[in-house]
């Protein structure tokens, strides 16, 4: 092998990559303006103006369609653009005339541009059926039809009390992390492994694989002569940790996979602390290609939060303003056992006062 | 070539609507010739019908010398799908804040074109760029154009996974320090650690430069770096009083929303106890123009967040509540290999250090990485009287150093 093979070199230096004005305003930025949806300013102490415009983009692209917004920076941004931590494309932008002429090429190639303040972002999510393994739900499909049904929104045709941050993971492996979001749509399995005993001894490592399981589920069994294991099917909770270790052990079932609704999760410090989504709607079935039960679950949850909330309330400081009774009452949703944790630590988030809305 | 006759009536629904298409994107790289991306819809036509996924686990793929960075990835259903029989994905290092010139996307696509899907994901989850789909034999051609053109591969594994940051000062005035190059300077001193996995588990780095926490460090990192300041949120009464004047409820809406409630308005000047401050950035999103952070800045470090899998879900627990964060960052880099140390040597397999810390104690962690216990540390003191002590007195304790 040729000697000249470079490796360990890491990520090309961000320096090379920022616009002009970037340079010169790097850490002295003043104040930052919504301008309209999806575009704002940041004026720096020098007076300078960055204009940024926030386009949604499917997070899957091809080279074709980069290859589009490449033209767009150089037609419009000098050559400059970033994304987002939630897979926006942002175009920076020092001309406010191009703003304009760059949102209606943006609007004619499909992207729309919003997102930015009191929003809904883009959604955060993961592979799907597209590409994974251990999926539950496909990712990219469920996001596009509630992307579809919350594009006013996205776009600032209706307003939202607060910030709108929804993620999809499409399995509890959560690729997506979106245990802290306001909405969270997360896969779920709901029938044990199934062994496959013939190829437990080629593809897996027994031992790994009974201390792979948080609940002590799996015993290691002789089967037809052959090592293998045996699960006790009362003890599993689906987290799939066992299928991570080992293949042998198949979780995706089409007649019980399908989607969880966690709402009232947060990650930013403001006004209250960060805290985990929690669980509104233990399952609804699969339903492709459109997920209609999915979408309208959701719209539910973002419209009665959207009428009720007050200003800058995220949607759990709004539920646990309004109590949890009241959160189910308002949005239709049966309460059941499955929404009392069962897990560690689980009786801490039972009601241990008498302070109740009668 | 590829079939544009290939039927996949529940894709195109997918097609419709006001909201950018993934289908659309795979089928324009089909149209352009990628046999891989016409086969992938007719694959994943067959999940939607299914309602089951179509990709097996990944055996051990990689680039020479590396020990992640390359997801293995195989579908069920070769004969019928030959071009994507093997679909492996590459994870890049993105630069810091996901900055980028048209060139650099270009060569990146140019790059990808030549040997695989033409698939991306802009970005990955972690924040890596993610090249989609192609064969084993492409993988050491896509590495050696990669490292030609400046761009390395992205973590996987149980390594160190790729770090990331918000936008920081480039693009932000809330930033209280430089996440862009705090993230690039970890990132090159961890190279090994990245490229060849030695940890129990996978360890995650995020950069934020304020408690806004844009890349979500406190929920999806073992170390979350957020920006914070220990002197007075600056005030410009002046654009205060416009605010006012533009229709803000500032009593209602600012101070009513203070966590601590350390702020007061008389109608004229806004007032802030910032002895009382929790630095919660509520105030400062909501008037941008009238107050901005202070200028004694740096960032508290806390350790453990993670999602779910195994032992459940948690968010990151504070270790050092303020650190000020210039380079060569060696604050951050000295907690790291501590906590790497302790955990190389105690950790179980897959066990995220998270979990570790609750499996033996947050007060037994902070003893294994020689950080001494504050009240900063906990939401606050145990309610519970079992206390492990680990010595005890004996009679005649003590009687032999008087004897000395």
């Amino acid at each position: 092998m040729a000697t000249d093979r470079r490796t360990d070199i890491g990520p090309p230096h961000y320096e090379r990559f920022l616009p002009p004005i970037i340079k010169a305003n790097y850490g002295k930025w003043k104040y930052h303006e919504i301008l309209k949806p999806g575009v704002m300013v940041h004026v720096g102490e020098s007076g300078d103006k960055l204009f940024t415009v926030r386009a949604g983009s499917p997070r899957l692209m091809g080279t074709k369609r980069i290859r589009k917004f490449a033209e767009l920076a150089d037609k419009y941004c000098g050559g400059h653009l970033r994304f987002t931590s939630r897979h926006n494309c942002e175009f920076l932008l020092t001309d406010q005339a191009n703003i304009d002429p760059l949102i209606a090429e943006l609007a004619e190639l499909g992207h729309p541009v919003g997102g930015i303040g009191a929003a809904i972002s883009s959604i955060v999510h993961t592979q799907g059926w597209v590409h994974c393994h251990s999926a539950a739900t496909d990712a990219s499909g469920v996001v596009k039809c509630v992307m579809d049904d919350l594009i006013e929104y996205f776009d600032g045709t209706k307003k939202l009390p607060g910030k709108l941050r929804i993620a999809l993971a499409c399995c509890l492996n959560m690729c997506g992390a979106v245990h802290c979001s306001d909405i969270a749509i997360l896969g779920v399995h709901r029938r044990p492994p199934k062994v496959q005993h013939e190829n437990m001894k080629k593809l897996c490592e027994i031992p790994n694989v009974v201390a792979s399981c948080p609940t002590a589920a799996i015993r290691p069994a002789e089967v037809n002569g052959m090592p293998s294991v045996e699960i006790d099917e009362e003890l599993c909770m689906f987290c799939a940790n066992c299928f991570s270790v080992c293949p042998a052990l198949p979780m995706a079932d089409a007649l019980n996979d399908g989607i969880s609704i966690w709402v009232g999760g947060k990650v930013s410090n403001a006004r209250s602390e960060p805290k985990f989504s929690k669980l509104a709607i233990p399952f609804i079935a699969n339903n492709p290609p459109r997920w209609p039960e999915v979408t309208s679950a959701v719209r539910k949850i973002v419209e009665v939060w959207a009428e009720n909330a007050r200003n800058y309330e995220r949607l759990g400081e709004f539920i646990e303003r309004i109590g949890w009774p009241k959160f189910f009452e308002l949005t239709e949703i049966e309460f059941t056992k499955q929404h009392i944790d069962d897990y560690k630590y689980a009786g801490l988030s039972f009601k241990r006062s008498a302070q109740l809305r009668h | 070539m590829a079939d544009s006759q290939r039927s996949t009536p529940m894709l195109d629904e997918l097609k419709k609507g006001p909201w950018p298409s993934f289908v659309t994107q795979i089928q324009e790289m089909a149209d352009e010739g990628k046999e891989a991306c016409d086969q992938l819809l007719g694959l994943l036509e067959r999940s939607y019908h299914e309602k089951v996924g179509h990709w097996k686990h990944g055996g051990i793929v990689g680039v020479m010398g590396y020990g992640g960075g390359v997801i293995g990835r195989y579908s069920d259903l070769q004969q019928e799908y030959p071009a994507i029989a093997h679909f492996h994905t590459l994870r890049v290092n993105q630069p810091s804040g996901w900055f980028y010139t048209s060139d650099a996307l270009r060569t990146v696509c140019d790059i990808w074109d030549r040997h695989g899907s033409g698939l991306t994901n802009m970005h990955g989850s972690t924040g890596d760029i993610i090249l989609l789909g192609t064969t084993t034999a492409e993988l050491e051609p896509t590495f050696a154009e990669l490292t030609a053109n400046d761009f390395d591969l992205g973590g996987s594994g149980s390594n160190v996974r790729t770090p990331s940051c918000c936008v920081g000062p480039a693009r932000c005035e809330w930033a209280c320090y430089d996440t862009l190059d705090a993230c690039y300077n970890i990132t090159m001193a961890f190279q090994d650690e990245l490229h060849r996995p030695a940890f129990p588990y996978k360890f995650k780095f995020k950069f934020s430069g304020c408690p806004n926490d844009c890349v979500a460090s406190i929920a999806r990192s073992d170390m979350s770096i957020i920006g914070t300041w220990r002197d007075e949120i600056r005030i410009d009464q002046d654009e205060v009083r416009n605010y006012a004047k533009a229709g803000m409820n500032i009593e209602r809406d600012i101070c009513g929303n203070c966590p601590t409630k350390c702020m007061a308005w008389d109608g004229n000047e806004i007032e802030i106890d910032d002895s009382n401050c929790v630095k919660c950035m509520h105030c400062i999103n909501a008037m941008p123009k009238a107050l901005r952070p202070g200028v004694d800045t740096g960032a508290t470090v806390l350790l453990g967040s993670k999602a779910p899998i195994v032992e459940g879900a948690q968010l990151s627990s504070v270790i050092i509540p303020f650190l000020k964060m210039e380079p060569p960052y060696e604050g951050i880099k000295d907690l790291a290999e501590r906590v790497w140390d302790f955990w190389g040597e105690h950790g179980k397999n897959r066990e995220r250090v998270g979990e570790l810390m609750q499996r033996v104690g947050l007060g037994n962690f902070l003893e294994a990485i020689e950080v001494e216990p504050i009240p900063e540390m906990v939401a606050y003191p145990r309610d519970n009287p079992y206390v492990f002590y680990e010595e005890y007195f004996e009679e005649g304790d003590g009687e032999e150093e008087e004897e000395q």
